[in-house]
């Protein structure tokens, strides 16, 4: 195979990662896991 | 909640006590070297025709001691403040810290010496010769198994946001600094680089930009994600922000630095991926800092009577402004302007003096009476003070090296018709001389509020005493 064409995949899949880092991120089921993890600073003194 | 003492673990609170001290030790001297060569470019005889003491010597002392003494430090300090207490565990690693700490000290007393006596790779912002960059990889590599030998014996479940940006700066940092310091020894502290020509520029740039992506950034955002809602006593205004963002960071960074080499042999699409790469670095740099600002909401009356918030605040402005005005300078059409010339320098001063700088400062007053038993520093009027010099001194030294910068770009590039240049150099540097008297006195100004700094703590220390902080009995996290 062509370097180039998995210079392709490697930023395609990259971009796709992203993107479903995002969708993940605002996704209903992390908002109770997120609200707990944003109060961690305040939990220790 | 009861606290049976006779299991009660203690925080290591001593690391970070030590590294907290020497943060401010070593941020008034790398910036009384920064104020002594903004002053032989004004004065040049003040570098005494010595070869010790020139520009050109003292002037990577400069960043190594601002940078990795200075930045460093307060990295090391907040870092393991925070991952302990986000974590509910004391550090993992036993006394492998402390040999991080004295490791590190050992690293900058040797660049110290070594800088001045002219060894250097010749590399900006990795000149130390490699038997100082095998010491930088050891102590690198023990931070790293006490940072994340931490994280896996957290107590709690989640690992808060501010332990991502620093797991990030520790492991982008050792790969930037093994891959860019990869060299052939040709003596005792003389070696040739690994990569040759065009090549080793970029690599080398590609170390320089993500030493500002990783070391400058990451890690100062990891203080900014503990310390803004701490000082505010709010949590952060939103997390999925702090998740995308960083994540849009880690993507984009990598790939900015050959914005640094724009107009030279490196190949032309090369240039423009990296002119294109920081320009989207815009969206997950502001996703930072609006994320740092908007906790404010609702708090925004706490700025009048809290000067550490107001360092905190403000640097997330400045940090707001050079991330801007860096994807400008990104472009090309800009760049062939402003490379080369002080907007240069005024744009890193204005990250480092006002982003770095500032979010340090703040986080240490929050730490340092907390370490040492105080409800607060010494004097609270003390911080204001220094505030107020740090903010002048940035705005002057700033707006100096704009007005400079732009006028040098203009005059470099100005032609006759008939085609000859319209200044000869000399010219341009005459042009410059009395931007480098606001200059020096804007770095006076700074200097001068962190000296403000060092008594405050050495009052704030000597009144109170080291205190042991209980690891708090794990509540139920389910």
């Amino acid at each position: 195979m062509d370097i180039n064409t998995l210079r392709i995949i490697a930023t395609v899949a990259s971009f796709i990662v992203f993107i479903g880092i995002v969708v993940w991120a605002w996704s209903r089921r992390r908002e109770v896991d997120f609200k707990e993890a944003a109060n961690l600073p305040f939990e220790q003194d | 909640m009861s606290l049976n003492s006779s299991e009660a673990v203690m925080y290591n609170d001593t690391v970070v006590r030590q590294f907290s001290i020497m943060a401010v030790i070593w941020g008034v001297v790398g910036m009384l070297v920064g104020v002594i060569i903004a002053a032989q470019l004004y004065i040049p005889e003040l570098n005494l025709g010595l070869p010790w003491t020139s520009f050109g010597r003292l002037r990577p002392l400069h960043t190594n001691a601002v940078i990795f003494a200075f930045g460093g430090s307060t990295l090391f300090a907040t870092s393991y403040y925070v991952v302990q207490r986000t974590c509910q565990t004391r550090l993992f690693g036993g006394s492998l810290a402390s040999f991080t700490f004295w490791a590190w000290q050992l690293v900058i007393v040797a660049a110290a010496v070594s800088l001045p006596l002219g060894f250097t790779q010749a590399k900006e912002y990795a000149e130390l010769e490699w038997p100082i960059d095998i010491l930088i990889a050891v102590v690198w590599v023990s931070y790293a198994i006490v940072f994340f030998g931490t994280i896996g014996k957290r107590k709690v479940k989640h690992i808060y946001v501010a332990n991502w940006f620093f797991g990030a700066f520790i492991i982008a940092v050792a790969l930037l600094h093994i891959v860019n310091s990869a060299a052939i020894p040709a003596d005792f502290m003389k070696s040739y680089s690994a990569y040759a020509g065009v090549q080793d520029a970029m690599v080398q740039w590609w170390y320089g930009h993500n030493a500002v992506g990783f070391f400058l950034t990451a890690g100062f955002l990891g203080i900014m994600y503990y310390f803004v809602p701490k000082q505010v006593e709010r949590p952060i205004y939103s997390y999925r922000l702090s998740i995308v963002h960083f994540w849009a960071l880690i993507f984009t960074y990598m790939w900015a630095g050959p914005h640094h080499l724009h107009y030279t042999a490196l190949p032309d699409w090369t240039q423009s991926l990296g002119m294109v790469f920081s320009l989207i670095l815009l969206a997950p740099s502001w996703g930072g800092m609006i994320n740092g600002m908007m906790t404010m909401s609702g708090a925004w009356h706490k700025l009048r009577s809290d000067p550490i918030l107001r360092f905190l605040i403000v640097s997330l402005s400045f940090y707001g402004m050079s991330t801007f005005e860096g994807p400008m300078m990104a472009i090309k059409t800009v760049n062939a302007l402003s490379h080369y010339t002080d907007w240069t320098v005024g744009h890193v001063h204005s990250g480092a003096l006002g982003w770095v700088g500032m979010v340090s400062m703040g986080a240490l007053y929050y730490m340092i009476p907390r370490l040492f038993g105080q409800k607060q520093m010494y004097s609270v009027k003390a911080i204001e003070l220094h505030f107020w010099m740090a903010t002048i001194g940035i705005v002057l030294y700033i707006s100096a090296m704009w007005i400079s910068g732009v006028m040098q770009g203009l005059m470099w590039r100005g032609v006759n018709a008939d085609g000859t240049l319209t200044y000869t150099f000399v010219e341009s540097v005459k042009a410059t001389y009395p931007f480098y008297a606001l200059r020096l006195l804007g770095g006076l100004l700074y200097l001068g509020g962190m000296l403000v700094m060092l008594w405050n703590v050495l009052k704030t220390t000597s009144n109170g005493q080291s205190v042991n902080v209980p690891v708090p009995p794990v509540a139920a996290h389910a």
